[in-house]
């Protein structure tokens, strides 16, 4: 293996499909590796930025390279990577380090999630599939020659085939069928009917009837039909599965992004990074500036400010003190803190909360999807035409006769055979593909877009919003300060110097305005207040109008400022505003002309609000609103006969985005509000709402042509069954064209470059 | 039609082979990374 010699310009996909990882690591990985059935240590890794050939070489040959990793595999379809090593050889940290000197974000995966991760029901319903793909094919190898010498083939020679077919049909059919079976059966139990109830009907009988056939040596048997449409039926299903397998997944991976390790502060003083589910009550934890705090506490020790943005809304830090109360999802801003546990994390969110996402829930789940609607028209009208057809042949000769019209009674087996052609023809292949082809390639196109769908369900509400409500800190913003006010690039400097040995987001954007350079030599933080440093015999402050420069008047307008202050020279003002999205004013436009009506409600300061709502373009705003306020405000709407889309981020919206009809949020959300949403938008812009608001659109669109044509497809072939015209090559060709049909009509929304 | 009684176990037993073939594949985890497949191709072995 070549040595891979690492410059910055090498850094990321050699193919330059993604830009290299910038992304910090803060979690340490240790509390995520665990011991294999070999005895080495294994870590799971998951990398952002891998793309091509080169980066699967590049990241398993540069871990393979160092000294004691034993195996190295990249899945390049998931982003994870598993490297195993001898205990002790390296730490943790060296594999994750290697991988951002590589260009690449890397970050562990907690052991309990990964376990999860086998998709057991996946791989089951592809047995299923393979053995009703594999029967079917032989069987039509014995129905190929019935059909086609059906004039000159002796009795016996057909009855044979017939019964060759039904030794491979039988156990296929009733092995394959389990996953419509088992449905049916607690449907039934429920005094419900869905869609897996004629399925599994139509197998029993038709096997059934095909099996009393071959006994009596006729001409009939379906045993090609019923395996065959088993088989297209387990690839609708499948495609089901995988499209809520795919978004699983792929929430799960967000989620581990933010994965959150915690450090506790032992008895002995020692410090140990856990995972942050192992948290208990009354421990102590160490928060660094710039954590996340992972439960609910209170402050021990230290000073230092919070932002609490992704709970309230409010932008502005808040002070912390000793004894003061933090929660879970606020972030320490300036100093370490130390926390003594009030709650697990499981026990952190809010209960109230929790109770509000509950009943958001409910009302959702009223929501009845296309499909369904479909199957409850579809299953009554199918079995009383079947039930309807035995009749009419059993009873219908005499009928007639008493009306003195010439009939020959055809008996009952005829008239079951009727019925039954009735029940195979109209099973509902075409019906069951419609809606889930539709729906994974309008996933599978938003996910290539950094949308992702959490289920076909969501897709079909998202395309029925009439209304968005947007939320403002971090949704319609970045939930960052950026510098406002024009200062002169030496000033800029200096006071960039001093900011940069602190994490205040004031800070940090200060030194984002003013590029790279170096820190100050001999700086103080003062917390809650700024910095403070001496430089050539001059006092430097940066921070508060009240730190570092308490003669001026002030001129604040609400929005944060800094001050900084050399000596006895003449202070200078930065003003900040937190920005908005790059597309966000052109996000709210496209949105106004797809006649979808915006409204902005955030937690923040009204005057904040009525900037950014300016800024964007949204007429209808309000500000300081409470987390309760914003769920019955998707309420109020929804009672006045509106579906409303809300988009948020911050544990203040989780309510309502339980609440509202549809729901996206950003990826930067919360694990909560990602929880409680439909879709999440990776990326920094928030145009692929938009894009998903079409490709939903689109996608009802294509699934209602596809249920007409199946209640088309069903028009002609059931009459044509009722009738007693069916033979089993006119029903093998028949279901196999219709289910054709559907897919490629799902294929054009691939196709089609904007819908 | 004689030929039929080496005919129908043949086919029959080709139908289970392939079925067999597909089976050990899912098992072995070959279908758990398809993009990562389609890549690998194109590495080089160099030792």
């Amino acid at each position: 293996m070549v040595a891979l010699a690492l410059t910055a310009a090498d850094a990321g996909c050699p193919s330059g499909l993604a830009p290299p990882a910038e992304r910090e690591q803060r979690a340490d990985p240790g509390a995520f590796v665990r011991r294999d059935a070999q005895g080495r240590d294994v870590l799971e890794l998951l990398i952002q930025g891998a793309k091509c050939a080169g980066c699967i070489r590049k990241i398993e040959g540069g871990l393979l390279a160092m000294s004691g990793v034993d195996a190295a595999r990249l899945n390049l379809s998931t982003g994870r990577l598993a490297v195993a090593w001898a205990p002790g050889a390296l730490k943790p940290r060296d594999i994750v380090d290697a991988l951002t000197r590589m260009g690449y974000g890397a970050t562990a995966f907690d052991p309990e999630a990964a376990k999860q991760q086998v998709d057991e029901e996946g791989r089951r319903l592809l047995r299923y599939l393979a053995v009703s793909g594999f029967a079917a094919m032989n069987i039509m190898m014995f129905s190929v020659p019935i059909w086609s010498g059906h004039e000159e083939m002796g009795e016996g020679t057909r009855t044979l085939l017939h019964w060759v077919s039904a030794l491979i049909a039988i156990p296929a059919a009733l092995y394959a069928a389990q996953p419509f079976f088992g449905s049916a059966w607690v449907a039934l139990r429920a005094r419900r009917a869905n869609m897996d109830v004629p399925i599994s009907l139509a197998v029993f009988l038709t096997l059934g009837i095909s099996v009393s056939e071959t006994i009596q040596q006729g001409e009939h048997a379906y045993f090609d039909g019923i395996v065959m449409l088993l088989f297209f039926l387990l690839i609708g299903r499948y495609l089901d599965h995988r499209l809520r397998e795919r978004a699983r997944t792929a929430a799960r991976d967000l989620l581990a992004m933010q994965a959150v390790t915690a450090s506790r502060i032992e008895r002995d003083g020692s410090i140990t990074s856990i995972a942050s589910r192992d948290i208990a009550v009354g421990d102590r934890l160490l928060l660094a500036a710039g954590d996340r705090a992972p439960v609910d506490g209170l402050i021990e020790d230290g000073i230092s400010e919070l932002d609490c943005s992704m709970l309230t809304g409010e932008t502005a830090p808040q002070p912390a003190r000793p004894g003061g109360a933090i929660h879970a999802g606020s972030v320490n801003l300036t100093q370490r803190l130390i926390v003594r546990v009030g709650a697990r994390v499981q026990e952190s969110a809010i209960a109230e909360l929790a109770r509000l996402i509950e009943i958001g829930e409910q009302g959702r789940a009223k929501f009845v999807r296309l499909a369904d609607k479909a199957a409850a028209l579809y299953v009554p009208v199918v079995h009383s035409l079947a039930a309807l057809t035995f009749l009419g042949w059993l009873f219908g000769p005499t009928l007639l006769r008493m009306f003195g019209l010439e009939a020959a009674d055809v008996g009952v087996r005829q008239s079951i055979l009727n019925a039954v052609a009735v029940l195979i023809i109209t099973c509902p292949c075409a019906l069951g593909l419609a809606v889930p082809a539709v729906q994974v390639v309008a996933t599978g196109r938003l996910f290539k877009r950094g949308v992702l769908v959490k289920s076909g369900n969501a897709l079909e509400r998202l395309a029925q919003v009439d209304v968005a409500v947007f939320d403002k800190t971090g949704t319609l913003t970045l939930g960052k300060p950026k510098l406002t006010v024009q200062v002169d690039s030496e000033t800029l400097q200096a006071a960039a110097s001093l900011a940069r040995i602190s994490r205040h987001p004031l800070s940090r954007a200060l030194v984002e305005a003013a590029g790279p350079g170096t820190p100050v030599k001999d700086g103080r933080e003062v917390p809650g207040e700024g910095i403070e440093a001496c430089v050539d015999g001059v006092t430097w402050r940066l921070g508060r109008r009240t730190f570092a420069a308490p003669l001026m008047a002030d001129i604040s307008d609400g929005s944060a400022e800094l001050w900084f202050a050399r000596g006895d020279a003449q202070p200078t003002r930065f003003a900040f505003v937190d920005a908005l999205r790059a597309d966000a004013a052109q996000t709210i436009a496209a949105l106004a002309r797809r006649g979808i009506a915006v409204e902005l409600i955030s937690g923040d300061r009204p005057a904040a609000v009525e900037l950014a709502a300016r800024a964007a373009g949204i007429a209808h705003w309000r500000g300081g609103i409470s987390p309760s306020e914003k769920s019955r405000r998707l309420d109020e709407l929804k009672a006045q006969g509106k579906r409303p889309l809300m988009v948020g981020d911050g544990l203040n919206d989780t309510a309502a985005l339980a609440a509202a009809h549809a729901s996206a949020s950003p990826g930067t959300a919360l694990e909560a509000s990602q929880a409680a949403s439909d879709i999440v938008i990776q990326g920094a812009g928030l145009m692929p709402l938009v894009e998903a608001i079409d490709v939903a659109r689109a996608a009802k669109k294509r699934a209602i042509e596809n249920l007409r044509f199946s209640a088309l497809y069903n028009l002609i072939a059931a009459p044509t069954a009722a009738a007693g015209l069916l033979t089993p090559l006119i029903a093998a060709l028949a279901m196999s064209a219709s289910s054709l049909i559907v897919t490629l009509n799902a294929l054009r929304l691939q196709l089609e470059g904007r819908p | 039609m004689d030929i039929m009684i080496f005919l129908i176990p043949a086919a029959v037993l080709m139908g289970a082979t392939g079925l067999a073939a597909f089976l050990w594949s899912l098992r072995s985890g070959q279908y758990e990374d398809m993009d990562g497949a389609a890549h690998r191709i194109l590495i080089d072995d160099e030792d």
